[in-house]
């Protein structure tokens, strides 16, 4: 196909005006507003830097941003070691094992919302009940604090994704050649010796892509969040999407709104962008 | 393996399958209890089972038509993408120029704006031009996720030998007919993944559609804040509609596993 020709072009036109109307006329207005006192409607001046000094001193973004950080690390680590867990469980033969991989990755199909309401109900009937019955007082009252907000919002994303981290995780193992892992075993290397030497290794990949896909999708978390605390209490476990939502839609500061999401794009693309540069660079070591 | 060791890995399976199905567990059997039945006893297994939550949490929700409009917008946002992706991907993969490769860049660069950023100046703009629905929300659906799609596409394109494409083109087939007769067929396997991807992030999208709907067009997420949006929360006719809704997801899990598995493998790892 010539680049002048007139299929060309019809080929592409309707996914480039789609994609031009929809992501990148809006990222640039939001760009702009972001330095306006925009009202959703039209504005009247010129703020200059004004919204991010406002965002970075009493608006919080901060907190936000410190409790999505914490949140982030601390699923990063659950994700892949449970997620490759599972799947050097369910990789090993074994009755049943095939069930249970199907029952390990059915919550990711479930949508976040979904599935926050689920574990509300968990958290605040099922958990006070076990505690009531077995006396452990750490099992009742929660969601009623940050803390047990926090780990509420841990514990369903890691219910939620490490089926998920799983299956990427058991595409890796599957290519690792049955040949290695039995000269291994004739060698007289023990299970333990075969993981570190053979498997960790090959599946090192694997690894690269789960991190990121972790990283990313651990920063941009907002509808598990507002089914299961809605930020509560007291903005205690805002995370940092729910936090710009709320600045729009709840305080309807629109211009705040948009200087806050510049910054969120920037940690994002950030993440990204460092993720091309370590598949690249892995590949020349190759 | 030896078999005791075997065995006692099926146990500790076992186990954490149980642990993992325990959520559902406890909102199926809850969600035939009264509230009494609820309060008296979450743990045990409903003593005087109704079915009445159903029935109402059925009319609460408007179950047929949020679902309808769930399948609805799932199932034409899906085929516009399919088509319309598959379309440009084809012309930047055929067209090897600076000025495809800086087009895919733009696609691919895309991916990396956060909807946050641009949902504020998106919404209002649709606004003008009163496309807050669910047709301006396929069309956003497009922009939103063809980025994906078109790189799934060209990337197995490549492996598609260009002489099929000429040798058509000799037998005097226009552009059109050389790519929906010949070559979109044999992309299938992939045109499966990029269903199946779109399908599970549109079922299940939230943010996108509570901006852009209007009340008589909500899909099953938006229709699910009736049992929560108030003060009084009542479990008992939530929890049916929770039920309720995760039904379709497995059935279409049942239905098309071998699929998804691939799909969702291929989406991550390529």
């Amino acid at each position: 196909m010539k680049n002048r020709s007139l299929s060309f072009w019809l080929f592409l036109t309707p996914t480039l005006v789609a994609l031009a109307l929809v992501v990148f006329i809006p990222a640039i207005m939001g760009i702009f507003y972001s330095f306006t006192n925009w009202d959703g409607l039209g504005y009247t001046e010129m703020l200059g830097f004004k919204n991010y000094i406002t965002l970075f001193h009493n608006s919080g973004f901060l907190a936000a941003l410190w409790f999505t950080v914490k949140f982030v690390i601390v699923t990063v680590i659950l994700l892949n070691v449970i997620g490759l867990g599972l799947a050097l469980l369910v990789t090993q033969k074994f009755k049943g094992s095939n069930l249970l991989r199907t029952v390990f990755f059915m919550p990711n199909l479930i949508g976040g919302l979904i599935l926050g309401f689920i574990w509300q109900f968990i958290f605040t009937e099922a958990f006070d009940a076990l505690g009531k019955a077995f006396h452990m007082a750490w099992l009742t009252g929660w969601l009623t604090d940050g803390k047990t907000g926090f780990w509420g919002l841990v514990i369903v994303t890691v219910w939620q994704m490490s089926g998920y981290i799983m299956i990427i995780y058991i595409a890796y193992l599957q290519n690792i050649p049955s040949e290695v892992i039995e000269a291994a075993e004739m060698d007289g290397a023990s299970p333990w010796q075969r993981f570190v030497h053979i498997t960790f290794p090959m599946i090192a990949p694997a690894f690269t892509v789960c991190m990121f896909l972790t990283l990313s999708n651990g920063f941009k978390i907002y509808d598990q969040n507002l089914s299961l605390t809605n930020g509560g209490p007291y903005k205690s476990t805002e995370m940092l999407a729910m936090n710009i939502v709320n600045t729009a839609y709840s305080e309807n500061n629109f211009a705040l709104a948009e200087a806050k999401a510049l910054i969120f794009f920037l940690i994002v693309a950030a993440i990204s962008l460092l993720q091309v540069y370590y598949n690249r660079k892995r590949e020349v070591d190759l | 393996m030896k078999k005791t060791s075997r065995f006692f890995l099926g146990i500790f399976g076992l186990i954490l399958g149980i642990i993992w199905i325990f959520p559902f567990y406890m909102i199926l059997t809850n969600s035939f209890k009264t509230p009494k039945g609820i309060f008296a006893s979450v743990l045990s297994l409903p003593s005087n089972g109704t079915t009445a939550n159903y029935g109402n949490s059925f009319k609460a929700l408007d179950f047929m038509n949020s679902l309808g409009h769930s399948l609805l917008i799932t199932v034409i946002s899906v085929l516009i993408i399919v088509f319309f992706s598959s379309m440009a991907a084809y012309a930047l993969q055929r067209n090897k120029s600076k000025l495809s490769g800086a087009l895919l860049m733009l696609f691919v660069s895309a991916m990396l704006i956060p909807f946050q950023t641009v949902m504020i100046p998106l919404t209002a703009n649709f606004g003008h031009v009163h496309m807050l629905n669910m047709w301006g929300l396929m069309f956003m659906y497009l922009g939103f996720d063809a980025s994906l799609s078109i790189f799934l596409y060209q990337g197995t394109m490549g492996s598609i030998p260009i002489a099929m494409d000429e040798s058509a083109e000799l037998e005097g087939a226009n552009r059109f007919q050389i790519f929906f007769k010949i070559i979109f067929p044999m992309l299938t396997p992939i045109t499966v993944t990029v269903g199946i991807l779109n399908i599970i992030a549109i079922w299940n999208d939230y943010l996108l559609p509570s901006l852009v709907l209007p009340q008589n067009q909500y899909t099953i997420p938006l229709q699910m804040f009736f049992f929560f949006g108030e003060y009084t929360k009542q479990w008992h006719l939530a929890l049916a509609g929770l039920t309720l809704s995760i039904i379709p997801v497995i059935l279409f899990y049942i239905f098309a596993q071998r699929y998804i598995i691939k799909g969702v493998t291929d989406g991550a790892v390529k």
